[in-house]
């Protein structure tokens, strides 16, 4: 506990006098980052610590905040969320440093590591409160540091409306949370989370209350997870972040959401049947829309974050089949699934923090990240590149990588409840099985075509120049984390097994520790390691025989054979466009096509000019959520009298509020002597 | 030492015979034609002589463009480890290697279009674009048609999914399986490139998926990928004559010749749907494989009831 204070105390002190060196770039940097750095190694080894004891550590002291406690925990669940946090956050510090010096002449660099160090501190924060009051505190921080830094380049308006998104959909989960956490306080009579558990087993938090908290919770927590219909604002504030907090904020900070939905299973361990059913189902229509819209976009860094939402809705469809499991009495299925979404979450995070970084290395060396513009930067930034290309098999969840393993383990979970059940549920799982194939084909589309466009080829814009590779502070990071990605591939027996204490806090019932069952993931985990490593030792196997063997026939460099066609320009690749074509116009279903405009040249020697134009804008964002808004901010721009832009009248519609709710809670003791 | 004998027969068979369906294919392709054909060992021949090619890369090429083939041999190989030939047994069994055996061809996939795009042309771009782009559709047809044997037999190894209890099952549940084998078939084609997804005897754009994307290869990285290309064929026939044929007689003089008959067999159908067919137009393509999709599904819909 002592070095999870340290951590947390070198974060915001360090944070603190990078905002106070502000004046020079170069002092706030070092400050800044090497304080996240210092304080995530703190926090990693607490982290381990517990996750390999497995026992919990808390502390609590007075608080003078009205039901608040500074209580805070460590606990396997909590250990098992902060190890990617403090793996992750000081890669991206590090790869940060050098990714904002670039703005060193048009910007302050103090605010940005004080908002980051910060973030990181209430992220952990999150993870550690043992209380309603705290946790929200923390939650709130945590959002609102994340805002400024999603706005860092606010000059742009697209930055500007990206982070208003965020902060819209942030406030909307906390209004939701807040509301459950009253629930859950009314319940138990205090927000201690150690109080909540047995609220729920001695029926002081009833049926109808237990419901209605895990929907807000659902609702709450899925807003920040990114679940699908409540996922808009995700494809807009992670591409408008800085990369390396776009890193942090797809490889951590959405994941606070699943957080929060596992810390309420530990409170009611035996949740109603449809909640596991709900995630579930909504995790496979997050997963398939999101890999539907991540093939459609051109911006690399969208690509990414409609990546997320599907990764996101396979671990939360993986979480659901574990509480489906759970609810039916189906050992393997329960530890299957849980134990997929556990691995999932730490293969996420490698994953995508490491293409989040990739992509802000194109961005840093190009300067874009329109796809259409990019091509054969794996021979300009070779680094990158190749870091970029073993990201995105991982991401694949193609063998022999780490996020094979994750994907393998879900689909064994759904086939043994497919196998173990009749009729209904055993069809559902079949059909579930399918679905899940065609997420894996379309996610193979995806990267095929992320990097494919990208690195490979030629490229398509001659106005890209400079193109440069990044340097060493930024490649070096992304190589340890593909690193990681390999060290769980070959090895995920080992990392599995560090979630035993999580697993048991999540699964349980009479009797589970000892049924045989329980040991059956870590035999499969062990074949699924010892498989990647035979693939990839039969792959660079062959590779060295073949270079070994071609080496002396190194024949002459050609051009690409351009088909017989003399004169073939760069302009006629395949695009990111053209290549999904099929899938994005023919195959999808209606509501997620691209809407596109064409003007097709007309006559036998067309002389006009012909015009094509394509645009995938998000489906629910674009039916459901814009024409609400529309209509209810029409309706409410009558109120913008109220809206004076003085401090001294909204402080005065405060202190209203607060008499008004003080003579209501007098005039209820009064006339019916409630307190 | 049974079982070192039986895998090794099974390396062997796997490494030596697949060139051989091939050389069937055409054959039995001229065969319709009334023409007499490249002899039956013609593929062997063009392999050998690939190998002792030199290769020509192109400019725009990086390491990308030369793992492609590695990989797409290596995958295949792979994929055939884990096919039960004869009783049920696999030199690389374990419970969910089904869904390796799906994931590993996946990524050969992902490799060969990665290569194809390495080089820059509209033409491989174009085969890379369509090659993923059916695979979406195919690949659930095949995990579903999986998934109706898993189901069968109780079990998630492939080995003891296509052991000689499948010949019980094919009185109690016909139906669902030869929806599978129909299902199976088509997949069998769009994976492989054949007729009618594709012509693999013409080049440029007739050729739409597969040869289109591997034009620039040459020398020992086109051998290497017409070699995965001829093992992908055996995966899939060698799955289908495990369906089609669960028999076990319990003597490997008569299990081992029975099983590469039933290859051969199924190279022999390749020709004749081959001769019999024309291509269909691009736009048709995703259609039958729907229809393999939804094979599959009744077969579940028909099994689980």
């Amino acid at each position: 506990m002592l070095l999870f204070l340290l951590a947390i105390a070198t974060l915001l002190l360090g944070g603190g006098a990078a905002y106070l060196y502000r004046s020079s770039a170069k002092a706030a940097t070092w400050v800044g980052a090497g304080t996240a750095v210092l304080g995530s190694v703190f926090g990693l080894v607490s982290a381990f610590q517990a996750l390999a004891h497995g026992g919990t550590d808390g502390l609590r002291l007075a608080w003078s905040i009205p039901l608040g406690s500074f209580y805070i925990e460590i606990d396997p669940l909590t250990a098992f969320f902060m190890v990617p946090l403090f793996v992750l956050a000081p890669l991206a510090a590090l790869y940060g440093g050098n990714y904002l010096y670039a703005y060193k002449e048009k910007k302050s660099l103090g605010p940005p590591w004080f908002l980051y160090n910060l973030l990181i501190a209430a992220i952990a924060m999150v993870f550690v409160a043992r209380n309603g009051i705290l946790f929200l505190m923390a939650w709130e921080i945590m959002a609102l540091s994340a805002y400024f830094l999603v706005c860092f380049e606010h000059e742009k308006e697209s930055v500007r409306k990206a982070g208003w998104a965020y902060l819209v959909a942030s406030h909307i989960a906390f209004a939701l949370l807040i509301v459950a956490f009253v629930l859950l306080g009314r319940g138990a009579g205090t927000l201690d989370f150690d109080q909540f558990p047995n609220a729920f087993s001695s029926r002081s938090i009833g049926w109808a209350t237990g419901n209605t908290i895990w929907i807000l919770a659902i609702i709450g927590f899925g807003l920040k997870a990114g679940f699908v219909p409540l996922h808009v604002w995700l494809p807009e504030a992670h591409p408008a972040a800085p990369s390396h907090v776009s890193a942090v904020m797809s490889g951590i900070l959405i994941k606070t959401g699943l957080y929060g939905l596992l810390r309420l299973l530990t409170f009611d361990r035996t949740p109603a049947p449809w909640v596991g059913l709900t995630l579930a189902g909504l995790g496979l229509l997050t997963a398939f829309l999101g890999i539907a819209m991540a093939l459609q976009q051109r911006d690399i860094k969208r690509v990414l974050a409609y990546s997320s939402i599907e990764n996101m809705g396979l671990i939360a469809f993986s979480m659901g089949l574990g509480l489906w499991g759970m609810a039916q009495r189906l050992p393997e299925v329960a530890l299957l699934g849980m134990t997929g979404a556990l691995l999932h979450i730490w293969n996420h995070a490698l994953m995508k923090g490491l293409l989040f970084l990739s992509a802000g290395s194109i961005l840093h060396g190009t300067g874009t990240k329109d796809m259409e513009r990019l091509g054969g930067l794996l021979r300009l930034m070779p680094f990158t590149g190749s870091t970029m290309i073993l990201g995105s098999v991982a991401l694949a969840a193609l063998p022999p990588l780490n996020g094979f393993v994750s994907k393998w383990l879900m689909y064994m979970s759904l086939m043994k409840y497919s196998m173990a059940t009749e009729t209904a549920g055993s069809l559902m799982a079949h059909f579930g099985v399918g679905l899940l194939a065609l997420i894996g084909g379309l996610s193979v589309v995806t990267f095929v075509r992320l990097t494919g466009i990208v690195l490979l080829g030629a490229p398509r814009d001659k106005t890209v120049t400079h193109v440069h590779e990044s340097s060493k502070w930024m490649t070096g990071p992304m190589q340890l984390l593909a690193l990681l990605c390999l060290v769980i591939a070959v090895i995920p027996q080992r990392t599995a097994g560090l979630f035993g204490g999580v697993l048991q806090q999540m699964i349980g019932w009479e009797g589970m520790h000892s049924s045989p069952e329980w040991e059956w993931p870590s035999a499969s985990l062990e074949i699924a390691g010892a498989i990647n490593a035979w693939t990839l030792l039969a792959v660079l196997t062959l590779a060295a025989v073949l270079w070994v063997r071609t080496r002396r026939f190194v024949g002459p460099q050609a051009s690409t054979w351009g088909c017989g066609y003399v004169r073939p320009t760069v302009r006629m690749q395949y695009t990111g466009r053209s290549f999904v074509e099929m899938i994005a116009e023919h195959l999808l279903p209606r509501f997620l096509r691209p809407r596109t405009r064409r003007e097709a040249p007309r006559g036998l020697f067309p002389a006009g000019k012909a015009d094509f134009e394509s645009q995938s804008p998000d489906p629910v964002d674009q039916k459901v959520y814009a024409p609400f808004f529309c209509y209810w901010a029409d309706r409410f721009s009558r109120l913008r009298i109220l809206q004076q832009g003085k401090v001294h009248v909204y402080l005065l519609y405060i202190m209203f509020t607060v008499v008004l709710a003080l003579a209501w809670a007098s005039i209820r003791t009064w006339f019916w002597g409630v307190s | 030492m049974d079982t070192l004998v039986h895998n090794s027969v099974h390396v062997v068979l796997a490494l030596t015979l697949p060139p051989l369906l091939l050389g069937l294919i055409a054959k039995t392709k001229a065969l319709f034609a009334g023409r007499k054909g490249p002899p039956l060992l013609q593929w062997y021949f063009d392999l050998i002589r690939l190998f002792q090619k030199g290769s020509v890369f192109s400019q725009t090429t990086t390491w990308v463009f030369r793992a492609g083939p590695v990989v797409g041999l290596v995958t295949a190989a792979m994929a055939i480890l884990l096919i039960p030939m004869v009783n049920g047994i696999a030199p690389l069994s374990f419970t969910g290697d089904l869904i390796f055996l799906a994931y590993i061809l996946g990524l050969g996939r992902f490799f060969t279009a990665l290569a194809a795009l390495d080089t820059g042309s509209s033409f491989e771009g174009m085969g890379a674009a369509r090659e993923v782009t059916f695979a979406c559709l195919a690949e659930p047809a095949f995990i579903l048609g999986l998934m109706v044997l898993a189901k069968l037999s109780g079990s998630l190894k492939l080995a003891t999914m296509l052991d000689g209890s499948l010949a019980t099952h094919w009185s109690s549940s016909g139906a669902s399986l030869v929806l599978v084998l129909l299902s199976w078939f088509i997949i069998l084609l769009a994976e492989n490139s054949r007729i009618p997804f594709d012509d693999p005897n013409t080049h440029l754009e007739l050729t739409m998926i597969h040869e289109v994307m591997v034009l620039d290869h040459s020398g020992p990285a086109l051998g290497m990928i017409l070699y995965g290309a001829a093992l992908k064929l055996f995966v899939f026939a060698a799955l289908i004559v495990r369906l089609a044929l669960p028999v076990n007689m319990g003597d490997p003089w008569l299990d081992w010749p029975l099983f590469i008959g039933g290859t051969l067999l199924v190279a022999m159908l390749v020709g004749v749907v081959e001769s019999v067919m024309a291509r269909l137009r691009l736009t048709h393509v995703p259609v039958l494989l729907i229809a393999a999709c939804l094979l599959s599904a009744f077969g579940a819909i028909l099994l689980v009831r």
